[in-house]
């Protein structure tokens, strides 16, 4: 046992002595957590929008307003005519254009209706159907109001929209979840796989061997740090977004630290299953990165919902790990569901974490053969 | 009269179908120094590699410091030291802390690895450089205080693999002188090298050809016997019989 902790003691220097290492684990959480929080906002907020006003009546004067008002939009300029309407796209602060027909107003009020287009920049697919669907609400909204009770004689079906467990649609509910899930398998299948390569290649691996050190003591001991501090930066980030996004745990807090553990004890096992496949570091680093990182982000529901995938990829995503590990965490922190719901995600991690703990063993064994 | 502390026997090691170690005999006797030479790929660095435990031989009986290598490996790795090819100190630690990572390795108590140390750091002349980073430190220097933690623990036998390669002649001498110090200890000392000149410092040397043992002898005897004027000659007669 002492000679267990000496060598995880070694361990902790080599990480508090490399600041590579520490910005690693615990820089890039911070950052992506604040990046993803802020700048990766898929809410519209100030969006740039130009008028073309071909009636310039009160009516119209009134609906403009309106949208400019609302916090979503922004007035970017007033267009002269149909040809301004590309230039203003192109200068690029312009998201959608709305056009009032000529006589906007006019045939409003005679004939009880009129028409105005929505031009939106569909370049950027996301945005355009946020922005149409944005002022297509507040447009509908503005003709209940002019209308008034007057024309409520007509059945009018006003469906009323609450989104539950995340009533205002913030995307770092989303976020979130889904950054501690990419974090986690990125920052402990990365580590310790460069970690255990860095002895083999330096080898000192050899000299561990040839010593009275059991390999599990070895491995333990290169792996141990490396679960402590994972955990702390689950907690460091569960108190960042807290602090700064105002996101609670809904659910128990135990049960979502427990999870982790989980999750934390996968990835490290699926990190030494690397370690022991690749030759040397940057063998390492390139598996991890490119087989763990892309797949989290793609193919995990972190960012794109796997229900709408075509049913290949869906297949693919279920041997992803984080798929399950981000289930459990929105269950949990969102929702605030309990073990009932989240046991067969739970008990697919178990049996992935045994998988890799088992392969890596018989690896191991042939190399020493 | 003399104990053995290695014996290898009808130690066979097959890589699929190339075999390394083809029926390997010998024995090792305590306090000396035995040279193991052989071309690259010849399979010396197979062969220690079975005796220091990091690989298991196909077939043949392994006895290290009196535990056969097959049953009892733990006791045998608490007994040898090993020292490889690569440079095996940690160079983001220091001198200090190395030594004592290693101590503590072999269950060292910590009053008798600071007493080690302080004798070791005294007869490099390294008291200074205790708090020093390894890799602030040259290649030579770092060379002999890995040899010095392999010993630290005094094991009955040293395996050292190629230790010498890219030192510089008058560290290679220091070295040498070490190693010297080391067997009057009673250390038993199992070298691997290239170097030809090094063969002549050993006790015993043995000369391996594709993966056979082809010559083993003290270097005297085997100058002797092939009439040649150094290990070198001698070497050169037995590894590349058909070019002369």
């Amino acid at each position: 046992m002492k000679r267990f902790l000496g060598f995880v003691r070694k361990e902790f220097l080599h990480i508090f002595r490399d600041y590579r290492t520490l910005f690693i684990l615990f820089g890039i959480p911070t950052a992506e957590i604040l990046i993803f929080g802020f700048a990766i906002s898929m809410d519209i907020k100030d969006a740039g929008i130009a008028v073309l006003d071909l009636s310039k009546d009160e009516v119209t004067q009134k609906l403009t307003n309106k949208i400019t008002s609302s916090g979503f939009f922004k007035k970017s300029e007033n267009l002269l005519n149909y040809n301004d309407i590309d230039k203003a796209f192109k200068k690029g602060k312009t998201k959608a254009v709305i056009i009032f027909e000529k006589d906007f107003g006019k045939n409003l009020l005679s004939e009880g209706k009129s028409s105005l287009s929505i031009i939106a920049d569909g370049s950027e697919p996301n945005t355009a159907t946020l922005i149409t669907n944005y002022t297509s609400a507040i447009v509908n909204d503005f003709t209940r109001e002019l209308s008034g009770p007057a024309l409520n004689k007509s059945v009018l079906i006003k469906p009323e929209v609450r989104m539950f467990y995340n009533p205002n649609l913030k995307s770092y509910f989303m976020f979130v979840p889904g950054v501690i899930t990419l974090v986690l398998i990125l920052i402990c299948a990365l580590m310790t796989s460069v970690t255990i390569t860095r002895e083999k290649e330096f080898g000192t691996m050899e000299v561990l061997l040839v010593s009275p050190l059991k390999p599990v003591q070895i491995i333990l001991g290169k792996v141990m740090p490396y679960f402590i501090l994972s955990f702390v930066n689950v907690l460091v980030i569960l108190g960042l977004s807290w602090l700064v996004f105002g996101l609670p745990v809904k659910g128990s807090i135990v049960l979502l630290l427990a999870e982790s553990m989980l999750y934390i004890l996968m990835s490290l096992t699926l990190g030494i299953l690397i370690s022991t496949v690749s030759q040397n570091m940057q063998q390492a680093i390139f598996i991890s990165l490119i087989g763990l990182m892309l797949p989290t982000i793609l193919l995990s529901g972190f960012i794109f919902p796997i229900e709408n995938m075509p049913k290949v990829y869906d297949y693919v995503s279920m041997i992803m790990p984080p798929r399950y590990f981000i289930t459990i965490i929105k269950n949990i922190m969102i929702k605030g569901t309990g073990f009932m719901y989240i046991w067969k995600e739970t008990l697919v991690l178990i049996a992935m974490t045994l998988l890799f703990t088992g392969l890596s063993v018989r690896k191991f064994k042939i190399r020493l053969e | 009269m003399k104990d053995t502390v290695i014996s290898v026997h009808n130690l066979v090691k097959k890589f699929g179908s190339f075999i390394a170690n083809n029926n390997l005999n010998f024995e090792v006797y305590s306090g000396e120094i035995f040279g193991f030479l052989g071309a690259n790929g010849a399979g010396k660095t197979t062969a220690i590699r079975i005796l220091s435990g990091l690989s298991k031989p196909t077939s043949g009986e392994v006895r290290i410091a009196g535990f056969d290598a097959d049953r009892q490996p733990e006791k045998i790795k608490k007994n040898i030291g090993y020292m490889c090819q690569k440079f095996s100190l940690y160079e983001d630690l220091t001198v200090k802390e190395n030594i004592i990572l290693y101590g503590g390795i072999y269950g060292m108590s910590k009053s008798l690895i600071k007493e080690r140390m302080s004798e070791m750091l005294n007869k490099l002349r390294f008291q200074e450089y205790e708090n020093r980073m390894i890799s602030d430190l040259p290649l030579g220097l770092r060379q002999k205080l890995a040899f010095s933690v392999a010993v630290l623990h005094d094991p009955k036998i040293v395996f050292l693999d190629e230790p010498t390669g890219g030192v510089d002649p008058i560290t290679r001498r220091q070295f040498w002188e070490m190693i010297y110090e080391t067997a009057e200890r009673g250390i038993t000392v199992f070298v691997t090298t290239h170097y030809m000149d090094e063969a002549e410092y050993c006790d015993r040397i043995s000369i391996m050809n594709e993966g056979k043992i082809v010559a083993l002898d003290t270097p005297g005897n085997l100058k002797k016997q092939y009439n040649a004027e150094s290990v070198e000659e001698v070497f050169i007669k037995i590894a590349r019989p058909v070019k002369n």
